[in-house]
């Protein structure tokens, strides 16, 4: 069964159609590449999965059931994370405070009620190693790199089992060595059986890593095919529109 | 050798001791022993154990609401309002208890007040979106002008009948000889030092002055903490009303007048950024210590009391310069 399926999906802002009559599924445990020129409607399409908008017309199933979506946390309850492309981590904390922000661990101390920063420490060191991340849960985000922020930002979405989770242009802003890294994280989740969406501006990335690639253009889907049957100049054509539809 | 990834997880960056010699309110007691130490060597005064009374006592009421204002700092805020604050409720107390009521009802129509006023500043902050800088510099003309309204401009030094109670509750030493606001000062860092580092709510406030953004993605109430810090706030700076109004014994519309300064300069010499998410409870004690050690000891010392504003002023810069050499340093 489908993770998430979505049919004849569409959105208009006023007179603007930002994505129009989209349907595809994804299976678990897949990688799937998202692509599209600027403007093509990756974002207003994933916004709709992540919860910010609701379709103009067409439905969402997950694992089967009807899926309706008022706000992003309607998202996170049915196992849907996001890993948004500033990550969205606080700079000044540790990287076990980062994973763990709003769903902190207490334990009791007497009778008060207190963080349980062992377990945290623990649990996010072994999330880490799980992702084989060389990330310590004590260091400061500050001082840590895109590859390691990554790996922050993606062991949140582990800590609350996510089914499907969304990557924001992950590699958009960091150096080569750590894309390598990144493109790592993302096979460990695949291997864990979640199912990744990478929204991408780079060629290379969605090769390297995706099972399969969706193409944008002009709020239509314009190709849905396995990436062993592609080829980067194929994509190419399709984003830009040098080839029609295939 | 090689090392497992496991390894490299488990790994500790830091030590206590490295921890230790990068934080500033560290460095800030260590400034203040040194100066103790040369005063006791170089004046007859200084160490004598009324002058430490003194100085102790002195400094109680700054770090009291310091330790408020670090929490309003560590979220990325401000409070202006705090000296009117501590005037408006100083000024409640006395006229409620003037009028002819107890102790307690003037206590907690003291501490209301100052929640309602932390309460109308967190909510315009939260909720309307306004920058705290204008908010409460507004709130400092309105406390203190209701206090003025209050009284009107009168000072008050007769408590009714638990007139005596109140002296004791502000100026007695029930305690080893320690003053009294000494206790609450030490009680007060107490609570708000385990709330920073051991609670839920501690720790999203460090998280909302580090990224509000982010903060508020993960599910962070920003807004209902952002209200109660402001509330927070303007208790501690009600709490310090009441206990100066029973240290001094009298109250006027002009005490805490210019506070606000003091206790912001308290929280950042202490460690606090105001460029938020930095802070710590102790810092504000230390902070507030500094202070007070300074303006006292340029007395004992025989320097113009003109001084002080200077000395003061440059402790501040020197702390804000040495928060900008680390902001370089990790930079680089």
């Amino acid at each position: 069964m489908a993770i998430l399926e979505l049919s004849n999906i569409s959105k208009h802002f006023g007179a603007i159609q930002a994505v129009n009559d989209v349907s595809f599924s994804l299976e678990a445990g897949e990688v799937v590449g998202l692509m599209g020129d600027n403007g093509a409607g990756k974002s207003t399409l994933v916004k709709m999965i992540a919860g910010n908008f609701l379709p103009s017309e067409g439905s969402m199933r997950m694992e089967g059931q009807s899926l309706v979506m008022h706000r992003p946390v309607d998202a996170r309850r049915h196992g849907i994370e996001i890993v948004h492309q500033d990550l969205a981590l606080c700079n000044n904390l540790t990287a076990a405070a980062n994973v763990y922000l709003g769903r902190e661990i207490h334990r009791w101390f007497g009778p008060l009620r207190v963080l349980d920063y062992g377990t945290m420490y623990r649990r996010a060191g072994e999330i880490f190693a799980e992702l084989k991340s060389e990330t310590r849960p004590r260091d400061l985000i500050r001082n840590m790199s895109g590859g390691q922020r990554q790996a922050v930002a993606i062991a949140r979405t582990r800590l609350s089992e996510a089914k499907l989770v969304l990557m924001d242009e992950p590699t958009a802003a960091i150096s080569v060595r750590q894309v390598a890294e990144v493109l790592s994280l993302i096979q460990r989740l695949r291997d864990q059986g979640v199912t990744v969406v990478l929204i991408s501006h780079r060629m290379p990335d969605v090769f390297s890593v995706a099972d399969r690639v969706i193409v944008l253009r002009r709020g239509r889907k314009v190709a849905d095919k396995l990436i062993a049957n592609s080829s980067p100049e194929e994509v190419t054509g399709l984003i830009t529109g040098a080839i029609e539809k295939v | 050798m090689t090392t497992t990834l496991d390894q490299t997880i488990a790994k500790k960056q830091h030590n206590w001791r490295s921890t230790l010699l990068k934080s500033q309110t560290f460095w800030v007691l260590i400034a203040i022993i040194a100066a103790c130490v040369f005063l006791s060597l170089a004046t007859d005064s200084f160490a004598t154990s009324k002058n430490i009374f003194n100085i102790t006592r002195n400094v109680t009421f700054t770090a009291i609401i310091a330790l408020g204002m670090t929490m309003v700092i560590i979220i990325g805020g401000i409070d202006l309002s705090v000296g009117s604050v501590l005037c408006l409720s100083s000024m409640v107390l006395a006229v409620t208890m003037h009028a002819g009521y107890g102790l307690e009802i003037g206590v907690v129509a003291a501490l209301l007040t100052s929640l309602a006023v932390g309460g109308f500043n967190g909510v315009l902050v939260a909720y309307l979106g306004f920058p705290p800088f204008v908010v409460t510099l507004g709130m400092l003309s309105i406390a203190r002008s209701l206090a003025m309204v209050a009284s009107n401009n009168t000072v008050v030094f007769e408590f009714g009948p638990d007139h005596d109670r109140l002296l004791d509750l502000g100026g007695g030493a029930w305690f080893l000889g320690i003053a009294n606001p000494v206790l609450y000062m030490v009680g007060l860092a107490l609570i708000v030092g385990f709330v920073l580092r051991w609670t839920k709510f501690g720790r999203h406030l460090y998280a909302i002055g580090g990224n509000e953004n982010a903060a508020t993605l993960t599910g962070v109430p920003v807004r209902l903490i952002k209200v109660a810090v402001y509330m927070i706030s303007a208790l501690s700076a009600g709490i310090a009303g009441i206990i100066q109004t029973g240290w001094l014994g009298a109250v006027t519309t002009n005490i805490g007048t210019g506070m606000e300064l003091q206790v912001i300069a308290a929280a950042v010499i202490g460690g606090a950024s105001l460029v938020g998410g930095v802070g710590t409870a102790l810092g504000a004690l230390v902070g507030a210590a500094l202070i007070e050690v300074i303006r006292n000891s340029l007395g004992l010392l025989g320097i113009n009391a003109f001084w002080q504003g200077a000395f003061i002023g440059g402790c501040i810069i020197i702390a804000v310069g040495f928060e900008r050499v680390r902001q370089l340093r990790s930079s680089d």
